[in-house]
């Protein structure tokens, strides 16, 4: 379970996050939406301790984040996430990108971490990609490389920074695919996406955020059927 | 009538004058290769400390890479050479004046030092190409720091250099040139040596020119198969 | 502490002047030739292209010491008669420099897309009112942090000129320490005065750099 509690966050005097509430129970998946710059970003790295926050407190399994004596590292290897723009490391095969933190971090052997990835790789549907460069493969793959070098570390969460919004469309689905089968075998998720499809399908929650505020929430219905606040439905106009 | 010049290039091949030219070549070479493994550990090294997260150690090594970019190599090597023994008091140094070839230790020690601060503004350079969601990608696996340097950043830094550490390699052996100034026999040396003995410099550094050029070329060749062995495949390399 | 300087400071002074003297000179010429050579090794022409290409190419995998030791040797030849160091310098600087300012002027030019060039015609702008108003000022600002980086390598350069005689600012240290025997206060003086030179000038290339950034230019 991730409690987040009345968080805020600021950039030098620019306020980023204000009050956000919100708890994500195991499970569940949660897609946040809003125009740029509202602050979704920010708060998925806050929940895994890539970015501090100032006010608040972060509670991932009973575990506070803001607590010093609070292990980030190991904390992480429990949330996985995955980049806008893919990050994979380039200059290691779609295996090699996979395989590396079980080996580095839980010490799996490489042959037991390399037959993990492969797995991997199978699931997310590209097992003849393995020895690709990340330069070599198409957006869609990249990005379905991504999801698997999180998985690798058999996270508890999964955490989703816009997944397909640097893709060319032909290849959204692919990754959204991805995503639907992963949250329909019971993964906890946190999206950033304004994919419609995907929230009407998989989402027991949206959140609605503009200028670092949670201005609305509810299931797919309530949320793009019938939206109360104002910005919401200048919001939904724009990317309907 | 102004000078009547008769050309004798004779004096590239005749000896000892020809011998005197590769002798040179090959203290070039030594010269080159010898500072450059103290500039790249070095500057590696150096370059690695300016992102580390304790401000002190960043900021001296930041002053390093400043100090050695911002002075000539010349007067560095002079200081090294002059002043570097009498450091140590005059008793002592001395005696360390008195080691032979003094003048060859010390241009591999200054070139070494003067080339390393150059190969860590390229690593600096390296870490901040790479973007920060990639940093955040690599702690999101659940890695420390130092595994996050160790085996992603650091290695992918190095690949994204290597152009340039390529022309920094080539640089170290135009530089070691300037070690003549301290009398270490490198082949500038040799070609103004042959000036003065036989009046014919014009065709002695117009050989050493040529040499050089070899030189570069092989070093250009035999870089450009290492680059093709780290070249991230897909990624636009020299061009 | 200083006091060897101190002592000699005219006379140091002096061959600051000069090491000053050739700078700006170097830079004068070689970056006035540079913007040709820029303009050859972008040229369509192959008769332009070709030989300056070689011309870049070759010096470029020189020491600055040898040819300047070259032109040492030429210079007499071709004159006629012995020339000063001097200018023997100047003109060595020059045809040097002027390789690197080129191709930073190569970068300079091939930076402007052919769409913005384009973009100018379309609005009705002349082909001098686009170069005038448009290119040179983008080039220039993409290129300034490039050149004010490699002026300040070829002010470090200049001091090589101490190879052939000239008494130049090193040249001078060292005459004075054969006869004080005074290294450090008198290399440690030498080192300090081009580290502030520098040291502000590479600052200035840095805020050009950063301002182009911020502006999106490069």
């Amino acid at each position: 379970m991730i409690e987040i509690k009345t968080v805020s966050k600021w950039f030098d005097d620019f306020q980023v996050l204000t009050d956000i509430h919100e708890t994500i129970e195991r499970g569940q998946t949660v897609v946040i939406c809003g125009p740029s710059g509202s602050g979704k970003s920010t708060l998925l790295r806050c929940i895994n301790g890539l970015e501090p926050y100032q006010k608040g407190e972060i509670i991932v399994d009973g575990v506070s984040l803001s607590d010093p004596r609070t292990n980030l590292y190991k904390l992480r290897e429990n949330i996985g996430m995955v980049f806008q723009r893919f990050e994979l490391y380039p200059h290691m095969t779609a295996l090699q990108n996979i395989s590396l933190a079980p080996m580095k971090v839980r010490k799996l052997s490489r042959e037991k971490a390399e037959k993990k990835a492969m797995d991997l790789l199978e699931r997310v549907g590209i097992p003849d990609k393995a020895d690709a460069y990340p330069a070599n493969l198409s957006g869609g793959q990249q990005q379905r490389v991504a999801i698997a070098r999180s998985l690798a570390m058999e996270p508890k969460y999964m955490m989703f920074d816009e997944p397909t919004s640097a893709l060319d469309p032909e290849m959204i689905q692919e990754v959204l695919d991805v995503m639907i089968a992963l949250a329909k075998e019971g993964m906890t998720m946190l999206c950033v996406t304004h994919e419609m499809g995907f929230a009407r399908e998989v989402a027991d929650e949206i959140i609605f955020m503009d200028f670092g505020k949670i201005v609305e929430r509810g299931t797919y219905e309530e949320f793009f059927k019938n939206p109360k606040s104002e910005r919401a439905k200048e919001f939904l106009k724009q990317i309907l | 009538m102004g000078f009547a010049y008769d050309f004798d290039w004779g004096v590239l091949w005749r000896q000892p004058y020809g011998m005197w030219l590769l002798e040179g070549l090959w203290l070039t070479i030594k010269i080159g290769f010898l500072a450059w493994i103290i500039a790249l550990s070095f500057g590696i090294f150096i370059g690695t400390l300016r992102v580390t997260p304790w401000r002190w150690l960043r900021f001296i090594a930041t002053a390093y890479t400043e100090v050695f970019r911002n002075i000539p190599f010349l007067v560095q090597l002079f200081f090294w050479y002059y002043a570097g023994p009498m450091v140590f008091g005059q008793h002592l140094g001395r005696q360390i004046n008195q080691i032979m070839g003094l003048n060859y230790y010390v241009a591999i020690f200054a070139l070494g030092l003067y080339t390393a601060s150059r190969v860590a503004e390229h690593m600096r350079a390296g870490f901040a190409s790479i973007s920060r969601d990639q940093y955040q990608a690599v702690l999101s696996t659940g890695m420390t720091q130092y595994q996050m340097y160790r085996y992603v950043i650091i290695p992918y830094a190095l690949r994204i250099i290597t152009p340039p550490l390529t022309t920094e390699f080539l640089t170290i052996f135009k530089n070691s040139s300037i070690a003549m100034t301290i009398g270490v026999a490198e082949i500038t040396f040799m070609s103004y040596r042959i000036d003065a003995e036989t009046f014919h410099g014009l065709e002695a550094t117009t050989g050493a020119m040529f040499i050089y050029l070899i030189l570069g070329l092989t070093v250009v060749r035999i870089m450009g198969i290492i680059e093709a062995k780290f070249k991230i495949p897909g990624m636009i390399g020299r061009e | 502490m200083f006091n060897a300087v101190a002592r000699n400071i005219y006379f140091l002074l002096g061959g600051f002047g000069v090491t000053l003297q050739l700078t700006i000179c170097a830079l004068v010429g070689g970056i006035a030739l540079g913007a040709l050579v820029g303009l050859g090794r972008i040229s369509r022409n192959k008769w332009i292209y070709h030989p300056i290409t070689l011309y870049v190419n070759f010096l470029r995998n020189m020491p600055l010491i040898l040819v300047i030791f070259w032109f040492y040797f030429v210079m007499p030849i071709i004159a006629g008669r012995p020339l000063n160091p001097f200018l023997s310098a100047v003109i060595s600087f020059i045809i040097f420099e002027a390789t690197y300012f080129g191709e930073i002027f190569r970068a300079g030019y091939q930076s402007i897309s052919k769409d913005l060039t384009s973009a100018a015609y379309s609005t009705g702008l002349t082909y001098s009112q686009t170069a005038r108003h448009i290119l040179i000022p983008i080039a220039f600002r993409r290129m300034l942090p490039s050149l004010i980086t490699q002026s300040i390598v070829t002010f470090q350069d200049t001091s090589l000129a101490f190879v052939i005689g000239l008494q130049e600012f090193v040249r001078r240290t060292s005459i004075v320490d054969n006869l004080e025997v005074r290294s450090i206060q008198l290399f440690g003086f030498v080192a300090i005065v081009f580290f502030i030179f520098c040291f502000t000038g590479s600052k200035i290339s840095r805020y050009f750099e950063e301002k182009g950034r911020k502006l999106g230019m490069i």
